[in-house]
């Protein structure tokens, strides 16, 4: 039996529609698939949409057209508690690590959320923050910290913890490394290695970044004006980039 | 002699001192309002012609009205009205404005657009002139004065709330919240409403001045609190005929009016400059 996508999208369209202006159309009838335990990148200049394509899939906006399958479920127009249902398979880690955390809550209480929300008891949650928190890193006393007295990094490593929480199987990095220095930025990456090992998450990892994503990982797309204009193994993509842009784009880099 | 930097010795008036200061006098003025009833050296409704428009002596400090009741005891009695209405006022219009401000900038769409329009028709009206149309058609009264300014006050809290709710709305944090599973109801408890409060809160501390002021002022026209009630706004109004005669007798409750407005403003201010990050540590 063939295995089945943990995430296919089909004809994902966003058009954004503003009085007196033309409709920009953001992302432009894209589809694609991502099989479990890969880790599939989407990399493109600021602007060409991949943001867009993370809201769209997680249903933080709305899509103009399209279906989104999370293991073989539509949830395209899931609202409500069936959408909630749905996060228990699929999180996501921003780029602007202090501002994913709210600013009056501790560290603590943005991992725990999610816990509590899917039934958890107070002591169970301090539990299972404490060891997110070290699995990712941290020391267990960073759950009583607030996002403004920690540093970028460490802001990351704990909305990494918040993301894996409740075990999802597909984890989004909308550029969750972008915001972080370089040596920081390493640490990151290895820390999502090691839990993509550990927990068989498939990632879609989008990114600016072309070498992090040769790095990392075993697929890549990109994107160009809302459409995926190229798609491959990383290394074949940058060895031989059929596309004008793609073409461009590595140059640019190289 | 060695050179010596001088250091700057200025007497910091840091916001936490004022907080403290203002706070403590807003509290005695509301506390002395809830006891006003045991404060009184006389009773403020009992006349005594014989002795009316005495002048401040040591037994009437601010001296006797027209029917010889006594200023002091009715300027202490007077406080739990115009301070407690004013109270009640400003937890009205604070309360209806968030909750509207919140529901059109979280809802957005029609509702948002309707609700926003109507706001500024209220904001555009004269509230003096709504306030007198209102007692025009339920007659005059404390409790219709208080309607009439809640109705002509609520826009401005819902447009701070409002516009503060939208900049929320798409903040990571929230979106990070949703994909927590948390639904719409704790996401407003939880994350928007404790995020906005605090502009909101500073205004409303800021408008206890003013609405007691406007209070007062519908009183003086005869709009708010009915004589023998001691209320600040109409004991000045009562006895303004003989401003030039017994001016000791408008004056008391004016004072009253002056100190407590100030007193407010005062905490409001301190209050805004303690809410703000940047100022606190000042």
């Amino acid at each position: 039996m063939p295995m089945q996508p943990i995430l296919k999208v089909e004809n994902l369209t966003k058009v954004f529609k503003s009085n007196g202006r033309p409709d920009f159309t953001a992302v432009d009838h894209i589809g694609f698939e991502l099989m479990p335990g890969e880790c599939l990148g989407l990399i493109g200049e600021s602007g060409s949409g991949k943001s867009t394509v993370a809201n769209l899939i997680t249903r933080l906006t709305d899509m103009s057209e399209g279906r989104v399958l999370l293991d073989g479920r539509d949830i395209t127009r899931l609202s409500g508690s069936a959408l909630r249902e749905a996060y228990r398979q699929m999180q996501m880690v921003f780029q602007t690590p202090t501002e994913s955390f709210d600013p009056r809550h501790t560290l603590g209480d943005g991992i725990g959320e999610s816990l509590r929300n899917f039934g958890a008891c107070r002591a169970e949650v301090k539990k299972r923050v404490a060891a997110l928190l070290t699995q990712c890193g941290l020391p267990a006393e960073f759950a009583d910290r607030y996002p403004h007295q920690v540093s970028g990094g460490q802001c990351q490593r704990a909305a990494i913890a918040r993301a894996i929480a409740i075990e999802p199987r597909l984890l989004i990095c909308d550029e969750a490394t972008s915001a972080l220095d370089v040596t920081i930025q390493k640490e990151v990456i290895a820390l999502l290695g090691r839990l993509r090992e550990a927990m068989h998450l498939s990632i879609l990892f989008i990114c600016h970044d072309i070498a992090l994503v040769q790095q990392f990982c075993d697929r890549v797309m990109v994107m160009y004006k809302g459409k995926i204009v190229e798609e491959g193994v990383p290394d074949e993509v940058i060895r031989n980039p059929k596309n004008d842009y793609t073409k461009r784009l590595i140059e640019s880099i190289l | 002699m060695t050179p010596s930097v001088r250091k700057p010795r200025i007497i910091k008036n840091s916001v936490r001192t004022r907080l403290i200061v203002f706070g403590i006098l807003a509290a005695l003025l509301v506390i002395a309002s809830l006891l006003s009833d045991h404060l009184t050296p006389f009773d403020p409704y009992l006349q005594d012609l014989g002795n009316a428009k005495a002048a401040p002596s040591q037994q009437h400090i601010f001296g006797t009205d027209r029917y010889g009741r006594d200023m002091l005891s009715r300027v202490i009695v007077g406080s739990r009205t115009s301070i407690f209405s004013t109270l009640l006022l400003v937890a009205i219009i604070t309360v209806i404005g968030t909750v509207i401000g919140v529901f059109c900038g979280w809802h957005g769409k029609v509702i948002d657009t309707v609700l926003m329009r109507v706001s500024d028709m209220f904001l555009a009206f004269p509230g003096l002139v709504f306030a007198l149309a209102v007692a025009g058609v339920l007659g005059g009264g404390l409790h219709n004065a208080i309607f009439a300014l809640a109705a002509i006050s609520w826009p401005k809290y819902a447009r701070i709330a409002r516009s503060q709710t939208l900049a929320q709305k798409e903040t990571p944090y929230l979106r990070a919240a949703r994909l927590s599973g948390s639904g719409t109801v704790k996401i407003l408890a939880k994350h928007v409403l404790p995020n906005i409060i605090g502009p909101i809160l500073v205004t409303s501390m800021l408008d206890i001045g003013t609405m007691m002021m406007e209070l007062a002022g519908l009183s003086f026209l005869g709009l708010g609190a009915k004589p023998p009630i001691a209320e600040w706004g109409s004991m000045m109004s009562e006895n303004r005929a003989l401003f030039t005669t017994v001016p000791w007798i408008t004056l008391a409750p004016g004072l009253a009016i002056f100190i407590s407005v100030m007193i407010f403003n005062l905490l409001g201010d301190t209050v805004r400059d303690w809410a703000d990050p940047r100022t606190r540590g000042r």
